[in-house]
Parts: structure tokens; C-alpha cells; sequence
């Protein structure tokens, strides 16, 4: 049981997933939800890191999984500050409103 | 446990791709928190427990929550959804929707070059063995972590407060 997936498949998912995040990222102009797409292809790349660490039965894919765990809080703490401020200043949540630098 | 992957797999591409057509941001939220839900199904699924029970403790519910209550701060409701709609239509799309798919072609054709069957989670890697792991030779990259979590802090404490 348990170990007949391959692990060309649980890569495919993880690029799928990413590319998915990255459509999001292009696509979307509300920033929100492209801090949500960032969200989401961070987590695709932590699925590559745990798949890999789980076919050759190492603990270090997971390491690297909790570290990008605590990449992802701190980026998550940081950009939703950020939206907080681009909302008080722009009253909008348009990624164009905050182009120029010294607004 | 193959069934448990295929059917999480497909949840999860699912779930995805609804969060970024979403307009509604709490919807969109709601399938990324499935999205995620099932990605840690996927971790069960291949012998990573402690990353399945991570990311359903940090991920969906604590970074997404995070989400819930910014969105619940800035009160998004019924005009930022006819904004999104205005700003979703295929002349926008299409191109990065050409990009991300020869992207994810390359990325395919990559790995279906390897013939061999490699496969995943034969063993159950649990708590233990990352604690061990985590505190032995990547000790140092716990205190540096840990140093990006207060500088993470400092700064969402400097951007958020009150003018």
C-alpha cells in the first residue's frame, strides 16, 4: 500500500499548481488576489520539495517544507500589512493605483 | 492510497483554478483553503504526516485566516466583484494563459523523458525523523528562520499601525 504513486505525477501536480499560481499572478490585478496566487505557487513548490524528500526517504524534503512554511507566514504577514496601507492611501486595491515609487 | 493522490490531485488543480477565475475574493478564498486542504491530503497520501498536519495548521489555518480577516477589515462586497468581472475578460487573459500553459508544457515534457518508475512513499517519514533532522544539521537555519519571523513581525507591526 502507499507505494505505487510516482513521483513524475506528484511533480506534475506541483507544476500544475504552479502554473496555475502564475497565470493567477499575471492575470489578476487586484492585489489580493495575487497575493493569494503567491500563496498557492508557494505551496506547489513545497509539494516538489516534500515529494522529493519522501522518494528517497530523507527527512530533509520536509525540512525544507516547514522552512518554506515560515517563508510563506513571514510573506504573508508583511504583504497583507502592505495591502492594508495601499488601501489607506488609495482607496483601491488596483495594482496600477501603486506604480510610481513616491506617490 | 494511489486513489487518495489521484482523487486529491484533481481536487486540488480544481480548487486552484476556481480560486484564480474567482471574482467574489471571499470565494476565491474559500476554494484556495480546499486547494490547500487537499494538497495536504496529497502529503498523508505519499508519507509526509507532518507536512499534511503544517500545512492544515499554518497554511489553511492560519495564513488563510489571516486573509479572512484582511478581507473582513477592508469590506470587499458586491462592487469589487463587478471590478474583477470588468477586469477578467479574455483580452486580458489570454496571453498569460498562453504563457503559464508553454510553461507548464516544458515542464511536462521534462519529466516524461524520465521512463523509470520511481516511487514515492514507500517509507512514512514522521515527526521524529524531521525533528531530528531539523535540530541536528539544519540547526542554523532554524535561528535564521526565526530571525526573518522577527523581522517579519517588526515590519507588519511598522506598515500596519495607525498614522
Amino acid at each position: 500500500m502507499g507505494g505505487s504513486v510516482p513521483l513524475d505525477h506528484v511533480l506534475i501536480l506541483a507544476g500544475l499548481l504552479f502554473s496555475l499560481g502564475l497565470f493567477g499572478v499575471l492575470v489578476r490585478r487586484n492585489i489580493l488576489f495575487v497575493l493569494m496566487s503567491i500563496e498557492a505557487m508557494m505551496n506547489s513548490a513545497g509539494l516538489a520539495f516534500v515529494a522529493s524528500g519522501s522518494r528517497w526517504a530523507e527527512a530533509d524534503g520536509q525540512v525544507m517544507f516547514v522552512f518554506v512554511l515560515s517563508l510563506a507566514g513571514a510573506e504573508a504577514s508583511v504583504g497583507l500589512a502592505l495591502v492594508l496601507q495601499i488601501y489607506k492611501r488609495f482607496a483601491t486595491l488596483d495594482t496600477d493605483a501603486a506604480s510610481a515609487m513616491r506617490g | 492510497m494511489e486513489l487518495a493522490f489521484y482523487l486529491s490531485a484533481a481536487v486540488a488543480a480544481l480548487a486552484t483554478l476556481l480560486m484564480v477565475t474567482n471574482t467574489n475574493p471571499v470565494h476565491a478564498m474559500l476554494y484556495l483553503i480546499v486547494s490547500l486542504l487537499s494538497v495536504a491530503m496529497v502529503f498523508f497520501a505519499i508519507g509526509a504526516p507532518l507536512a499534511g498536519a503544517l500545512e492544515m495548521i499554518i497554511y489553511a489555518g492560519a495564513i488563510l485566516v489571516l486573509f479572512v480577516f484582511l478581507v473582513m477589515m477592508l469590506n470587499l462586497g458586491g462592487a469589487t466583484t463587478e471590478q474583477e468581472k470588468r477586469w477578467l475578460n479574455p483580452r486580458v487573459w489570454l496571453g498569460p494563459a498562453a504563457l503559464s500553459l508553454v510553461l507548464l508544457t516544458v515542464l511536462v515534457a521534462t519529466l516524461a523523458k524520465n521512463t523509470g518508475h520511481d516511487p514515492v512513499g514507500l517509507t512514512v517519514i514522521d515527526a521524529h525523523d524531521v525533528g531530528v533532522a531539523l535540530f541536528g544539521p539544519y540547526v542554523l537555519l532554524v535561528e535564521l528562520a526565526s530571525m526573518l519571523l522577527l523581522a517579519a513581525l517588526v515590519a507588519a507591526f511598522h506598515l500596519g499601525r495607525q498614522e
